[in-house]
């Protein structure tokens, strides 16, 4: 990023906003006017790929505060964003060609939604920000656009009461602002959010990222215990449900995001139970046993990361997830219970054999 | 087959309204849209309870129990003894898995 200070801003943070207790605060310096540029460079698109990866999960981060973006005036707009790069940069890229100014709230390095969501992307935060970047020593009007992701956190009413700027939601996606700045006016279109197949797919590095390390355990557990094939099962278990789950969604039939989950585990699932009871050493009544466990412990595997896929969806409800967990989690855990019996009993006999 | 977002706790009181269309524009969902004396609720099974509206609505015709809908925060929350719906979302530390 390229955000060189020109200025050290002589901005007057007390003016006006006497109402906003920030004489404690001494962060330094207090209100510099940073200056920015649309381009994504290669740097900020290794920075983007990172945080799909999940690496340096909080690192991604933009100093709070005021920036401009061209060679904005006194009466040209101001936007608000979040202090994540990816927010920030889809912002100012879409941007490109506005003078204008963006102020970056402290969200610490999340993006908007789900910082609004925290609260960090909030009315405090945004009315102290305003005071601290000394905004209105620097621009005429009295109006802010905000992201309309950022609504659950920010009341409208109170930052207009409290600080005397005016918030006009934006569309939810960024590269919807060029077409928003010409009328002012979202369409209903873009006050809709969405989850493409690209939006589910940009997820699944860092779905599994974060359960790379335990399947990688249990693989190798699994291929001492009962071979490469079963290590091989587990592996195909959580990538069915950390990278198929949320490219397919909306393509698996059922509502609820754990029966999704359950019937795409029996799909993966099906291959190695056939191959168990087929090529197994063992006798028949055993082949059946050992066909059951990757029946009940795949489905298992897949529901739950597909359950968990819920915080990452952009339409579950609390109180939806809240019933699918009731409801669905003692079936899981009833059905990774007996199969690990299951899987139990088969090294019992199995052992019983050899010796 | 069970479909668990049927209902939500998302309550409108269409006779506090005062036509401000606020949360026509906050709401993701087209829950609310434009109506002549006030806002109309147009397909409430759409609400995915991010309390935007309600924060936004100058006169609290509109309530709902916001929060995460995180079901690895919830259970997390549960697992050490506390209530579901304090769980916080994980997604401010290191090793947080919801926001992406």
């Amino acid at each position: 990023m390229d955000n060189d200070k020109t200025t050290g801003s002589p901005c007057s943070c007390a003016s006006k906003s006497n109402t906003i207790a920030f004489i404690n605060r001494t962060q330094s310096p207090v209100c510099e006017l940073r200056t920015i540029t649309s381009n994504i460079t290669l740097n900020d698109r290794l920075d983007h790929f990172l945080a799909r990866w999940g690496v340096s999960r909080m690192g991604h981060i933009v100093k709070p505060g005021l920036y401009k973006l061209g060679n904005p005036t006194a009466d040209s707009p101001v936007f608000v964003s979040a202090n994540y790069t990816m927010s920030f940069d889809a912002v100012r890229c879409a941007l490109a060609g506005t003078d204008c100014y963006i102020l970056v709230l402290d969200t610490k390095g999340i993006n908007v939604w789900c910082a609004a969501g925290k609260g960090t992307f909030g009315t405090d935060e945004l009315v102290q920000r305003i005071a601290w970047s000394g905004l209105s020593g620097i621009i005429n009007h009295r109006t802010l656009i905000l992201p309309q992701l950022g609504a659950p956190g920010i009341s409208a009413h109170e930052v207009q009461r409290r600080s005397g700027f005016r918030v006009e939601y934006g569309p939810v996606r960024a590269s919807d602002l060029p077409k928003y700045l010409k009328t002012r006016k979202a369409t209903p279109e873009m006050r809709l959010v969405q989850f493409s197949l690209k939006d589910r797919f940009v997820l699944t590095p860092v779905e599994f990222v974060h359960v790379a390390l335990p399947t990688l355990v249990a693989a190798i557990i699994l291929y001492f215990l009962a071979g490469p094939f079963a290590s091989l099962a587990a592996i195909t278990a959580v990538l069915a449900g950390t990278v198929l789950f949320p490219v397919l969604l909306p393509f698996i039939p059922t509502h609820d995001l754990s029966t999704k989950g359950l019937i795409l585990g029996v799909i993966a699932a099906i291959p190695f139970s056939i191959s168990f009871a087929i090529y197994s050493v063992m006798p028949l009544r055993v082949n059946v046993l050992a066909s059951l466990v990757p029946l009940l412990i795949m489905p298992a595997v897949t529901a739950y990361l597909a359950l968990n896929f819920t915080g990452c969806t952009t339409f579950t409800s609390r109180t939806g997830v809240k019933k699918e967990i009731y409801r669905y989690v003692p079936v899981i855990a009833l059905m990774a219970g007996s199969g690990i019996l299951i899987l139990v009993l088969l090294g019992v006999i199995r052992l019983m054999e050899v010796i | 087959m069970f479909d668990s977002y049927l209902e939500n706790t998302l309550l409108y009181y269409p006779e506090k309204c005062i036509n401000c269309m606020r949360c026509t524009q906050v709401c993701p969902h087209g829950v609310f849209a434009e109506g002549k004396e006030h806002a109309e609720l147009m397909q409430p099974a759409a609400c995915m309870e991010c309390g935007a509206c309600v924060r936004n609505c100058p006169v609290q015709a509109i309530e709902v129990q916001s929060g995460v809908g995180c079901a690895g925060a919830m259970i997390r929350a549960a697992l050490r003894g506390k209530d579901m719906d304090s769980g916080e979302c994980g997604c401010g530390g290191e090793t947080g898995s919801c926001c992406k």
